[in-house]
């Protein structure tokens, strides 16, 4: 819901810790994770994700969550999909160049990136392009897998 | 500075030699690295598929730029391929900027077209994100968005400097291409634009393009944040700008072209002019030279739709060339003592 979406990123210092602790909870959880086996819980959790972020950040689940590195606006509401910061088409009044009824995700994620603390530099990486066979799958899982994993 | 171009073969079309130090073998990129304040324009894509529209609006500019960007479905509507008009002008002599925008190719054809463009000799390629399909005249259309222009940029320097794909497949031969990106510098959130402009030089942009600025104050301040990012000795910057038709047509440009933004004062002061025309060439005149004095601007990009003779003009005016006849296939017929 775009209201709440914008309340998430006003709230986006408390959210992003949360969310932070959240997501290392459930990567410590890993060896749990891997004896029910990840590809039994990739639906169920998946089913979870979709409804917690959906109501938080209007997720759409592109499933390589970027959010703490974009003040807690959901990127991929953009509706070019842009990762990597605003296309110039923003209008004047901080509203989205194709949907003028939405403020700019981005203009939103630099006003929310500035609530947290580091969050402004986490801004100016560079983000990979979208994996799109990641698309509806938990991304929750993914970072789990992945911390497990460690370093590669 | 040596901007006489000696070494380019009898046959135009041919590529010249790449300068040590150099990307690629393209003029704009000598111009450039050598320091000459560079001027490159916009060619108004035909809606044909006849090859000598192409040709007579490219000499239009003959003797006024460097460089000729080939706009990509510009404002999200359709025309002859950015491809195509490169590959045109290549055949002629010209120095192309090949766009390529994100909204209507996914990387498995943005990243062929590299490799064709570098094949059929384009040494400058714009990387952008393109308008929205709204933009356009076919708003029914499902806009790609695959990339975004970072994730673009550096795709295209990989396939230059790393000689694969994105997928890891390697390539036999790599595009020597000069990769720009551009910026709107008076777009919100205006604070968040350098560091934008660092995320791009650091994706591999190595000139930048500007959308229009009306306005030198923020202008300027967007230039000196760029200076303290240390950005100004790893990237050109080109500011964009081009002559109004009147007040009616800015009014009209700012609320249907995205991006683009004119003060009202620019538009009053149009109105009150009894020839709309002239005032908008040399509204342009002037901000072209207070843009030539900010320190760390490295050219112009000269905008006209639909004007584009009102190019040579402006740029005649503003003197900003001090004499330099930037190269064009004629230029040695033209030379040679009657
Ligand atoms: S204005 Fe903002 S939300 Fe809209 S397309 Fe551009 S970057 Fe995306």
């Amino acid at each position: 819901m775009y209201a709440v979406r914008r309340w998430s990123v006003r709230h986006a210092r408390g959210l992003e810790w949360a969310y932070r602790w959240f997501e290392r909870t459930v990567s410590a959880l890993d060896p749990v994770w891997r004896r029910i086996g990840y590809a039994r819980l990739e639906k169920p959790v998946a089913g979870v994700e979709r409804t917690i972020k959906g109501f938080l950040f209007d997720c759409q689940m592109c499933g390589q969550c970027v959010l703490g590195s974009t003040g807690m606006s959901c990127p991929m509401n953009c509706p070019k999909t842009l990762r990597n910061g605003p296309c110039g088409g923003v209008r004047v009044d901080g509203c989205c160049e194709v949907k003028p009824e939405m403020r700019c995700v981005w203009v939103e994620a630099f006003a929310g990136s500035a609530r947290i603390c580091g969050g402004q530099a986490r801004l100016r990486t560079v983000q990979a392009s979208v994996d799109w066979r990641l698309r509806g799958r938990s991304a929750w899982l993914a970072q789990a897998r992945d911390l497990a994993k460690g370093p590669q | 500075m040596n901007l006489n171009f000696d070494d380019i073969p009898d046959d135009p079309s041919l590529p010249m030699p790449i300068l040590p130090g150099h990307v690629s073998a393209g003029r704009l990129e000598r111009v450039l690295r050598a320091g000459a304040f560079a001027v490159t324009s916009e060619m108004d894509p035909p809606d044909s598929a006849n090859p000598e529209e192409v040709f007579a609006r490219a000499r239009i500019f003959d003797g006024y730029v460097d460089a000729i960007n080939a706009t990509d479905g510009a404002g999200a509507h359709c025309h002859m391929s950015s491809v195509a008009v490169s590959a045109l002008l290549i055949r002629a002599g010209y120095a192309p900027i090949m766009q390529i925008a994100c909204r209507d190719k996914n990387r498995i054809a943005i990243q062929g077209d590299i490799l064709g463009g570098a094949a059929m000799g384009v040494c400058n390629m714009l990387c952008l994100t393109g308008d929205g399909v709204q933009a356009g005249d076919h708003p029914q259309a499902k806009p790609v968005f695959d990339l975004d222009c970072m994730s673009l940029l550096e795709i295209a320097r990989m396939l230059r400097d790393e000689h694969r794909f994105q997928s890891g497949r390697k390539i036999t031969s790599p595009p020597r291409v000069f990769f720009g990106a551009v910026e709107n510098p008076l777009a919100v959130p205006r604070e968040w634009r350098p560091h934008r402009l660092a995320k791009k030089v650091a994706a591999g942009a190595e000139f930048i393009q500007t959308q229009y600025c009306f306005e030198i104050p923020p202008l300027r301040e967007f230039m000196n944040r760029v200076e303290d990012l240390g950005l100004l000795d790893k990237v050109f910057i080109l500011i964009g700008v081009g002559p109004l038709r009147s007040a009616k047509s800015a009014l009209w440009m700012r609320s249907h072209v995205p991006g683009v933004h004119i003060p009202d004062a620019v538009i009053q002061r149009l109105a009150g002019a009894e020839d709309q025309q002239a005032e908008g060439r040399k509204l342009c005149v002037e901000l072209i030279q207070e843009i030539r004095e900010i320190k760390g601007v490295s050219g112009v990009h000269v905008m006209a739709y639909y004007q584009q003779e009102a190019v040579a003009e402006v740029i005649e005016r503003s003197g900003m060339l001090q004499g330099r006849v930037p190269w064009y296939p004629g230029i040695r017929t033209q030379r040679q003592p009657k």
